[in-house]
C-alpha cells in the first residue's frame, strides 16, 4: 500500500507526519474561516483521500471531525465567555448556516446553545476586571451639585 | 508562586483590534464583556492557543471621569508612536511565521534578522503597539 512518505518524498528531509501537522496547524489557527478538508489535505500537499485516511491513522481522528470539534471547542467558550449572541458566535467559529451550527453543536454538547450558554454563569462572572478598573470605571461623571451653586454665588 | 495572568495594551479602538490579533495573528477570544452599569466597559482579552493561562487585555483608551481629555490624548499621542507597550512574541519557525503573516497584510517594521538570541523581528498593531516576534536559538555572540 501507499504510504504517506511516497507522496512526500520530495520534501523527505522532513519526518512525513510534520506535513500532517500543518493540515492540523491550519484547522487550529483558521477554523473561523470556510476551510474545508480539500484545503487541508492541500496544507498537507496529499490527496483528499489519502489525506483522510493518514490524518485518522495520526491523530486518531478525521479532519473532518478535528476541524468541526474545533469549531465547537471554540463556540462553547465563546457562549461561556463573551456576551455575543449565538448567530455571532456561529459565524465567528467558521459556520455559515445557524441551523446546521445548532444541529452540531446540540448532537455534541447535549443541549442546544441558548441552553448551553445560560447552564454557566453569566461571562461578566469570569472577567478578572481589576479593582483598579473597577474603581476607575464605576465612579460617575462629576454634576455640579447645589452647594457648589450656592458656593459660587457672591 | 507569582504567575503572569493578564497583560494590558491600550488600542485605539476593540473592534479592530480583535480583528487584528484574531484574525490575522491567529489569537483566540479569552474573554469579551461588556458591563452596562461601568458605562458599557468593555473587558476584551484574548491569547495564543495553547497558552490559556496567559492573555493580553486589549483596553480601549477611556476619557473622563477615569482620565482627562489631556491625558487621553497623551496616551493615544503615546499609543501611536508606539511607546505605550510591547508585546514579545515567540514563534519555533520566525521565517514561515513572517511570511504567513505577511500573506495576511500584517506590515513587519523588521524584517527576520539574526540576533545573538535568535530570529528576531518586527511589526505594529493597527494601534501602532510594538510587537515582537522572535525565534529564539541558543546564544551564539557573533
Amino acid at each position: 500500500m501507499k504510504g504517506i512518505a511516497d507522496d512526500t518524498a520530495d520534501m523527505a528531509s522532513v519526518p512525513a507526519v510534520r506535513h500532517l501537522m500543518r493540515a492540523k496547524d491550519l484547522a487550529d489557527a483558521r477554523y473561523f474561516e470556510p476551510l474545508t478538508v480539500s484545503d487541508l489535505a492541500k496544507a498537507a500537499g496529499l490527496s483528499r483521500a489519502h489525506f483522510s485516511q493518514e490524518f485518522r491513522r495520526a491523530f486518531g481522528e478525521t479532519p473532518h471531525a478535528y476541524l468541526l470539534t474545533r469549531r465547537l471547542e471554540r463556540a462553547a467558550s465563546l457562549l461561556r465567555m463573551t456576551d455575543r449572541s449565538v448567530a455571532e458566535v456561529c459565524m465567528a467559529v467558521g459556520w455559515q448556516s445557524i441551523g446546521s451550527f445548532t444541529t452540531s453543536f446540540t448532537r455534541t454538547y447535549g443541549m442546544a446553545p441558548t441552553a448551553y450558554r445560560t447552564a454557566f454563569p453569566p461571562a461578566s462572572h469570569h472577567a478578572l476586571i481589576p479593582a483598579c478598573v473597577l474603581r476607575a470605571y464605576g465612579r460617575p461623571q462629576h454634576r455640579t451639585f447645589r452647594e457648589d451653586a450656592t458656593a459660587a454665588r457672591p | 508562586m507569582i504567575r503572569i495572568a493578564n497583560a494590558q495594551l491600550w488600542v485605539h479602538d476593540q473592534d479592530e483590534a480583535l480583528a487584528f490579533y484574531t484574525r490575522k495573528l491567529g489569537m483566540e477570544v479569552r474573554i469579551d464583556v461588556t458591563v452596562p452599569e461601568m458605562g458599557d466597559f468593555r473587558w476584551l482579552a484574548v491569547g495564543p492557543p495553547g497558552q490559556p493561562d496567559v492573555s493580553i487585555v486589549l483596553m480601549a483608551i477611556p476619557g473622563p471621569p477615569v482620565m482627562d481629555d489631556a491625558t487621553t490624548d497623551q496616551v493615544r499621542d503615546l499609543m501611536g508612536k508606539g511607546f505605550a507597550g510591547t508585546v514579545f512574541l515567540t514563534t519555533e519557525d520566525c521565517l514561515a511565521t513572517y511570511k504567513e503573516l505577511t500573506g495576511r497584510g500584517v506590515e513587519f517594521v523588521e524584517e527576520p534578522d539574526q540576533r545573538p538570541y535568535g530570529l528576531d523581528s518586527a511589526f505594529r498593531d493597527p494601534s501602532g503597539n510594538h510587537i515582537r516576534l522572535t525565534q529564539v536559538q541558543p546564544y551564539s555572540p557573533s
